[in-house]
């Protein structure tokens, strides 16, 4: 397979390297003080990271903006991109100026709902959706097209310069209509997805079974997926996971063994680490996704545990 | 219909000046049948600014067929005349007409018209319809996506519905997608989930002044 952009994760799962990515949250202010440190913790211990965009529907620096600022201290971001905050004008407008200042990946996203975050009363946008914007930033690389059908280019007579990005999108094997979620994939595979990064992975058994179900339709074929982990620190934060965040399972064997160890943190990095050692047994997963939520300094422990460091030098 | 609730009374009591003569509208159709602004609730508005600890010279009530239509705004000229201040009890609609056709006229509204939508049983209204122009219930097993998820999704669900509810509100709102998947399963049509979607054409929604319909064949010279 022809490589379809610049990036260095698309090398990377090209060479069948096992990639490794983690997120990058932005800051609330300018003070970068907090950033730098999550920074440092990632540098050269992950492949690229992903720099949410107001995640939670919470105001912050920009996914853009945190993400060239990360690019500038040494880490490959894959911007997030959500369709609750921008038009199909404005989506493409930040793509074009995102990828114009050397930014390479994208996540498309549909976006928390407006009211979990601190504006609950902001218009949303949706003007499109996830699927729809997947197929839009193909559309943008392949056919050098607006998704208008405009040519990406700005006279009749000049070249056509598509920002060639590496698209990836989420999926979340653990949310109603079970039956449906892989199909839901397939779609996102069929509108041009280069990569998936699943929700956080507690219930093994049931991931397996989904991935059977994406072996079968020969999915992992067509795409790269990273299995989303998040380290539990403590049995509490196990409990709120199970209990409050949509989409999360998180079964009893885990609550038990984290409630049960000596050391709650240090058991979260081990099942974080059995996880990881297992996904790459399993047929169809590429990669991990680490989403040490504000506890960053974690994620050079589980991928040196993992037996994934030193990460490989991506060439440019 | 249109769903309508009233206003607080606190916040309609801010629209009227003390000691003005005030004529409570109410509207016969649907804000009627929801139980918002029908002849019922002019008399218990009526009522309660006779009773509130702001004193208004004149207190009177009516209720026509339908304040949405020019047709029936006549009829209650001669009370309107005698008034200050009209409170209309119909949605945005009517109070726009009623506006327009007495325009000498203050009008206020006494509620906030919320959706088109339906009855679910005892004082359970819920949003069908958005009016987006742009019909495709026939390929979603005649439940909307656009109104019943709360983003909106033509190529839903997304990752918040969990247990068939809406991680919106998990206790109260179903995922309108689980429920578009269940009616499709139900008719063996789940294949139609699989197709992707485009982009909506928003134009054909609210999105540039009033949408107006125009029938040709209709007009009369």
């Amino acid at each position: 397979m022809s490589e379809k952009t610049k990036s260095k994760l698309e090398k990377l799962f090209a060479k069948g390297e096992f990639v490794v990515t983690a997120e990058l949250g932005p800051p609330k202010s300018i003070d970068m003080g907090v950033l730098d440190k999550k920074i440092e913790a990632l540098k050269g211990v992950i492949d690229a990271a992903n720099v949410t965009d107001n995640q939670t529907a919470i105001v912050r620096i920009s996914s853009i903006g945190t993400g060239l600022y990360a690019k500038n201290a040494g880490i490959d971001p894959i911007i997030q991109m959500t369709c609750r905050d921008r038009n199909r004008l404005a989506i493409q407008a930040d793509l074009l100026g995102a990828y114009l200042n050397g930014i390479q990946n994208v996540v498309c996203l549909t976006g928390d709902h407006q009211t979990f975050g601190n504006h609950p009363g902001a218009k949303s946008v949706y003007d499109i959706d996830s699927v729809q914007l997947i197929r839009i930033v193909k559309d943008m690389r392949d056919k050098g097209i607006f998704q208008c059908g405009d040519e990406i280019k700005n006279s009749k007579k000049a070249e056509i310069l598509p920002p060639k990005f590496f698209i990836g999108g989420a999926s979340n094997p653990f949310v109603e209509p079970f039956n449906w979620r892989v199909v839901r994939l397939e779609k996102k595979v069929n509108a041009g997805v280069d990569f998936i990064q699943t929700q956080c992975i507690y219930d093994m058994d049931r991931f397996s079974e989904f991935m059977k179900e994406v072996v079968d339709r020969g999915l992992h074929e067509k795409v790269k997926i990273l299995a989303g982990v998040t380290p539990i620190k403590s049995v509490g934060m196990a409990k709120y996971m199970k209990n409050n965040v949509a989409g999360v399972i998180v079964p009893d064997k885990i609550i038990n063994r984290v409630e049960k160890a000596e050391d709650a943190k240090a058991e979260g990095i081990k099942i974080c680490v059995e996880q990881i050692q297992q996904f790459k047994e399993t047929k169809g997963v590429a990669g991990v996704h680490i989403m040490a939520i504000e506890w960053e300094q974690v994620v050079k422990d589980i991928v040196e545990a993992a037996g994934l460091y030193p990460r490989p030098k991506g060439e440019k | 219909m249109i769903v309508a609730n009233q206003k607080p009374v606190k916040e309609i009591l801010e629209m009227l000046p003390e000691n003005s003569k005030l004529l409570v509208v109410g509207c016969d159709t649907c804000v009627t049948v929801c139980l918002a602004g029908g002849e019922k609730e002019v008399k218990v508005l009526c009522s309660t600014l006779k009773m509130v600890e702001k004193k208004f010279k004149e207190v009177n009530g009516t209720s026509i067929e339908r304040q949405c239509d020019k047709e029936f705004l006549n009829e209650v000229a001669p009370l309107v005349q005698e008034a200050d201040i009209i409170i209309s009890m119909a949605c945005g609609a009517g109070v726009q007409m009623m506006s327009d056709y007495y325009s000498g006229k203050v009008v206020v509204p006494a509620l906030n018209t919320l959706f088109m939508g339906s009855n679910e049983g005892a004082g359970y209204w819920i949003e069908r319809c958005l009016g987006c122009g742009d019909c495709i219930l026939n390929i979603t097993g005649g439940i909307c996506p656009r109104t019943r998820c709360s983003k909106g999704l033509l190529n839903g669900p997304c990752g918040g519905s969990q247990d068939g509810k809406c991680e919106v509100d998990p206790e109260n709102l179903e995922c309108g997608w689980n429920l578009i998947y269940n009616r499709l399963s139900e008719l063996g049509k789940l294949d139609i989930m699989s197709e992707i979607r485009p982009p909506q054409d928003w134009s054909k929604s609210h999105d540039g002044g009033p949408r107006r319909v125009i029938r040709e064949d209709v007009k009369v010279e």
